[in-house]
């Protein structure tokens, strides 16, 4: 069964809003103190990257001035303490996703590394005719490595359909696995359409298939509880940033035994046994992955985002931004010449949409001169929007700091733009 | 409405945006070029008409992109009809510090100041860097395309 449910769609805003209390869980977040353009800033970009709460400018900070040094390697007091802080915020990381053991938990740069890694290292065991499926929604983070593998060993590229409401349909994925099927690398959320895929039931057809699957969970993690056991997983990646945490880290997340198996991915310090002329041997995940000096303190702000995600709880925040999305959704459709794109039936917060006549950069441009920070553009994701038959898109995304009041002013604005271009 | 915006979104852009002069693909360009902002995927196609003297015949466009690129591509090709290469390039280089100066006055070529009288319309773009590139991306490609080049990039 899928990880994440589908939230009830409640009818009152008010109602929703109980969820949690985002006007005060605002002020968590130094940003919101100063003013955009002479507004309020109303931050509706969290799914290209999300504020940072005190709590994990703090821990960056305290790490800094009371427990800095490198870790695993020093025999000194600071080194112990920051190698105990970076080992914890590792078994954070394992706890939030349910993982088997910290052990499952690699540090990279981001989820764009953490895919990559995997491309170029379980794809060391790939051989031309080798097949891997992703699907329609991937953002070029998960397309473009496999692109590269395809020049690189001669694999073939399946690609999982959507329907014209952004729903990835199952059947038509399932038809593309085969006996040559070896990596199923496919989206837990869509970045630009919002779509959840049915992840655990397209795992589940792909171990049948035989292949192993990759999920990059970059839009899942920072809107629902994920639990990468229960949903069958052998890979999972994601950012930091968009999950309230810095920039420069992210996760990948394997089973022990699949990370175990593959080759090496940078060669360097830290990640081996011992190191001779003739011959060099390697530690075992996750270090075997972790060459060099790690982003010891954007791990330790990475847990610091968990520890304020998980004292809040991923349920409400889930509970809070189904009601902002119906929210949204309830208004923005019903404004003239507007069309919502990517209406499938269980998306996370997030809602792109186009206005005829208006083009989305001068939608963002007007809507930024009223404080209303939203993206526009192709989202990193030039063959969905080609598949849409689309240039570009406006999109909202929306994060815990969220209020009702925040669509009423991206409405007020989205009223100047349409008389501005009347 | 702020009054950047304004300026920015004035009634002769807002008019060319909408209705683009010169959309279309002449028969036998003399050269071509295509133009990209990978930042934001806008892409459109310069084509021009050169006589034997040089002199630009005609100039059009294909493409698509925001009110400002369209607009910036369509008072370009009205603007280009009947000059010379060199005027041409000259005139690049008055619009392109028309758009990316930001001082009150930018320092213009010799010459120059007839074509840009009504392409000054443009110079609202200042006050938003981002979208400068909106307006220059046109004219980085019919420099390409007069350079004999087949792709522009806007910076």
């Amino acid at each position: 069964m899928s990880i994440i449910t589908p939230v009830t769609r409640l009818e009152s805003p008010a109602v929703k809003a109980d969820a949690l209390d985002a006007r005060r869980l605002r002020d968590d977040f130094p940003i919101f103190a100063q003013s955009v353009n002479g507004h309020r800033l109303v931050y509706l970009d969290s799914a290209a990257s999300a504020q940072k709460p005190r709590a994990v400018l703090d821990a960056m900070r305290d790490a800094y001035e009371t427990g800095y040094a490198n870790v695993h390697r020093g025999v000194h007091t600071l080194s112990q303490r920051a190698t105990e802080a970076f080992e914890g915020a590792r078994r954070k990381v394992a706890r939030f996703i349910n993982a088997a053991s910290a052990d499952e938990i690699v540090f990279v740069r981001g989820a764009t590394e953490a895919i990559n890694l995997v491309a170029s290292t379980f794809g060391r065991s790939l051989r031309a005719g080798d097949e891997v499926v992703l699907s329609e929604l991937e953002h070029h983070a998960n397309i473009v490595p496999w692109q590269m593998l395809r020049e690189e060993r001669g694999i073939v590229l399946k690609i999982a359909p959507i329907d014209d409401t952004g729903t990835l349909s199952l059947d038509r994925f399932a038809a593309l696995l085969s006996p040559r099927t070896r990596m199923v690398a496919m989206t837990h959320a869509s970045n630009a359409l919002g779509t959840i895929t049915p992840i655990a039931e397209i795992i589940r057809l792909a171990h049948d298939a035989g292949a192993l699957v990759l999920v990059d969970g970059c839009q899942a993690v920072p809107h629902a509880p994920v639990d990468v056991q229960a949903i069958g997983a052998d890979f999972y990646a994601f950012s930091s940033h968009k999950l309230y945490g810095p920039t420069g880290i992210g996760v990948l997340w394997g089973r022990a035994a699949e990370l175990n198996a593959l080759p090496p991915y940078q060669g360097g310090g830290e990640m081996i046994l011992s190191v001779t002329w003739e011959r060099t041997t390697y530690k075992k995940a996750p270090h075997r992955f972790e060459a060099g000096t790690p982003p010891i303190v954007e791990a330790i702000g990475l847990g610091a985002a968990i520890d304020y995600l998980q004292e809040i709880g991923l349920g409400p925040i889930q509970a809070h931004e189904q009601g902002l999305l119906a929210y949204a959704t309830q208004r923005l459709s019903a404004l003239p010449r507007l069309r919502i794109v990517g209406t499938a039936e269980r998306k996370a917060a997030i809602v792109s949409f186009v206005l005829e006549g208006v083009h989305p950069h001068d939608i963002g441009t007007i809507l930024d001169q009223k404080g209303v920070a939203i993206r526009a553009g192709h989202h990193c994701a030039q063959p969905l929007m080609h598949r849409l038959g689309l240039p570009a898109t406006a999109r909202v995304s929306f994060g815990l700091y969220n209020t009702m009041d925040d669509i009423d002013k991206l409405v007020d604005g989205l009223h100047m733009v349409m008389e501005l271009f009347d | 409405m702020p009054n950047d915006l304004r300026e920015l979104y004035q009634k002769v852009i807002l008019d060319h945006g909408r209705t683009p002069r010169n959309f279309r693909r002449p028969a036998h360009p003399t050269c071509r070029a295509e133009g990209n902002n990978p930042m934001c995927g806008d892409a459109l196609s310069v084509f021009l008409v050169l006589d034997d003297r040089g002199v630009i015949e005609d100039a059009a466009f294909e493409g698509q992109g925001c009110a400002i690129s369209l607009a910036s591509a369509s008072l370009m090709t009205e603007t280009l009809k009947g000059m010379t290469r060199a005027e041409a390039e000259r005139l690049f280089e008055a619009f392109h510090s028309l758009c990316t100066h930001t001082d009150a006055e930018p320092a213009l070529p010799e010459g120059s100041a007839d074509p840009l009288t009504r392409l000054s319309v443009f110079a609202g773009v200042r006050a938003f860097p981002i979208r400068a590139k909106c307006a220059t991306l046109p004219w980085q490609t019919m420099k390409a395309a007069l350079a004999g080049e087949t792709e522009a990039r806007s910076k």
